[in-house]
């Protein structure tokens, strides 16, 4: 049975007038990779503060496991923190870092040596204990960082944007090792970021948060393929959003369809929503399939079971693994296509500017965002 | 062109300040050691019969050792609440904080003949006796201020996430104190410390105005410098207030080599 090893209860933090968040609700299971992502000033390292003990809560109530730690000084709560900046202690060396914590627990010396030896294995940096923390890269100090707050075994590590100091492949290393020894250690992590990439990489569930609250919360592949607003749309990557009505909801029809602005019929998941609504159909830009017409002028009828949009290219632009288009509807609109350079390669085999081109994708790769 | 005739002009004038601050300072030593025995320039030679007049004489080994008693005291009280309210001011937010961190440093901006006299009306009126404890409680005023900028500049420096590593790996406030933010702070305390002591060994107004009687070095040495038979004493007095003032200072300024306050700001 999965237990809750985080819990916040309708948990809100005031600072002077600012409501940095807002009756906040979430549960972390255990050995999960919980994320928290949004803009900055969304409220996610606030929240991942309280969680730590760093900051008071205003109002609501915060559990780790059964109990309610609310009130409880940091060092009295079973988790430990891996800062954005390190926080390494720099009048200790390596191994009196990472060993902070367990001299603070009595462990013997024997016991503590053997422990260190064995994490600072398990980040990869054996032989480091007479180095001082001045001595290292950023990359080695945020090893340490993570080893120093491992060894401690806690019910859950907090992790704030670690990762924003290092440069690109760096980032994109440690992404890895990060996941690979949370699932070797088996410890549920709860971590902040900004970068979509990062948290989409690296979760098993992702809260969107945005002005202190909640947006959507579910798996990387939810939230992409099923964003609920518009923000969460343009958060996870670029997605292209078209109004329009709903037309028919899926009782007579396999799916409901919708109309655009400017005629076009499309199909979508409108199942739940009444005739008349007006919503904004959303469609990722790498769904996109852009053909040049059959016959050299436009075709009227889509391919069978597929949804079809009609315009011409305004911009193509080749990035080496995909050629990005612009392209300006029938219907006014703009909507932006990646189409991966599968078969194609170079500017010579590009859709030219001009080009009256057909768009069609699966309706099963439309999502619906009420407007 | 222009800018040559600049740059001797500064040149210039920077040697002729430092003349004028040194020279003097390097007759005192040198009379100090004058065979003659006369403030008469040049020096007509070397002796240590100065030196070892003053180690015998009471009234100046007594004034000596009084100022150094008062100095360590008055260091010691500036550590202790130097130390603290600049920890406070650092790390936590209060009501009234801007204000109390104003009011901290404003006895070293005060002229010292205020600060005297008020003090001084102050133990008058309260029947406290004038004398030691007096002029320490006095040193101690602005001492307190030279601890407490060096040690505030080094907090502000030091990243506040340390206090809370520590703490989220299991150590209480006593055990951040002693093992995180203590070891932090260690070399601008003694920095303030040393600076503290010199400015304490050297101050004459403050003392004047509170001494009742008890006489330090400096008070000393403005008794004794219009007698004629104490001439040479006086200088080797001035010797020893310079070393126990510059060494300090040059100690410190060592220790905090790396940019944060020293002096008096």
């Amino acid at each position: 049975m999965a237990q809750t090893d985080v819990r916040l209860d309708h948990v809100t933090k005031r600072f002077h007038d600012v409501v940095a968040v807002d009756d906040l609700s979430l549960n972390v299971e255990r050995g999960e990779f919980f994320s928290m992502l949004g803009p900055s000033g969304c409220g996610k390292t606030t929240s991942l503060r309280m969680i730590a003990g760093f900051e008071d809560v205003t109002a609501g109530t915060i559990y780790l496991g059964e109990q309610d730690v609310t009130n409880r000084p940091p060092y009295k709560r079973d988790v430990n923190t891996v800062f954005q900046n390190y926080a390494l202690f720099p009048h200790l060396n390596v191994f009196e870092n990472v060993a902070f914590g367990l001299r603070r627990r009595k462990v013997s010396g024997p016991e503590i040596t053997r422990q260190v030896g064995a994490m600072l294995d398990l980040v990869e940096l054996p032989g480091y204990q007479r180095r001082k923390p001045n001595e290292l890269s950023g990359g080695q100090q945020q090893r340490v960082a993570l080893a120093r707050a491992l060894i401690n075994h806690p019910r859950v590590l907090l992790l704030d944007e670690p990762l924003g100091a290092l440069d690109l492949k760096l980032r994109k290393q440690m992404q890895l090792e990060l996941k690979r020894i949370q699932t070797e250690v088996g410890i549920t992590f709860v971590y902040v970021t900004h970068d979509q990439e990062e948290a989409m990489t690296m979760s098993d569930s992702i809260a969107v948060m945005r002005a202190g609250k909640i947006e959507q919360l579910g798996t990387p592949e939810q939230l992409y393929e099923r964003p609920a607003t518009e923000f969460v749309a343009g958060f996870l990557g670029v997605s292209n959003l078209l109004a329009g009505k709903v037309v028919t909801n899926g009782e007579d029809q396999p799916a409901g369809e919708i109309e655009l602005t400017g005629g076009r019929r499309v199909r979508g998941p409108v199942e739940d929503l009444a005739v008349g609504t007006a919503v904004k159909v959303g469609v990722r830009p790498e769904k996109l399939r852009l053909e040049a017409p059959l016959d050299g002028a436009a075709n009227g009828a889509a391919p069978a079971g597929t949804n079809l949009l009609e315009g011409r290219v305004t911009d193509a632009s080749y990035i080496g693994v995909s050629t990005q288009y612009v392209v300006r509807l029938d219907g006014g609109q703009t909507v932006v296509v990646y189409a991966q350079n599968l078969e194609t390669s170079g500017v010579a085999e590009q859709h030219p500017v001009g080009q009256q081109v057909r768009l069609t994708w699966l309706p099963k790769h439309t999502f619906v965002i009420a407007a | 062109m222009a800018g040559r005739i600049g740059k001797f002009g500064l040149v210039a004038a920077s040697i002729a300040t430092l003349i004028f601050m040194y020279v003097p300072l390097s007759m005192v030593i040198a009379y100090a050691f004058n065979k003659s025995g006369t403030q008469i320039w040049p020096p007509t030679g070397f002796t240590l019969q100065w030196v070892s007049d003053a180690l015998a004489n009471p009234g100046l080994k007594a004034a000596f050792l009084t100022s150094v008693g008062i100095a360590l005291s008055a260091t010691l009280i500036a550590i202790v609440l130097g130390s603290l309210a600049a920890l406070a001011v650092a790390r936590h937010r209060f009501f009234g904080r801007d204000t109390v961190s104003f009011v901290l440093v404003l006895p070293i901006s005060m002229p010292g003949v205020v600060t005297g006299m008020a003090l001084s009306t102050t133990f008058a009126t309260t029947d406290l006796p004038l004398g030691f404890m007096a002029i320490v409680v006095g040193h101690a005023t602005f001492c307190v201020v030279l601890v407490y900028n060096n040690v505030l500049a080094r907090m502000r420096r030091v990243s506040g996430s340390l206090e809370e590593a520590s703490a989220d790996l299991g150590a209480d406030s006593f055990q951040t104190f002693r093992r995180v933010t203590f070891p932090q702070m260690r070399t601008a305390i003694l920095a303030g410390a040393l600076l503290a002591f010199a400015l304490s060994f050297d101050e004459v107004i403050v003392t004047f105005f509170v001494a009742g009687g008890v006489k330090t070095l400096p008070l000393w040495i403005l008794e004794s410098f219009r007698l004629a038979n104490q001439v040479a004493l006086v200088n080797v007095a001035g010797l020893a207030a310079i070393l126990l003032s510059v060494i300090p200072v040059y100690i410190a300024t060592r220790l905090t080599s790396d940019s944060s306050t020293v002096g008096r700001t």
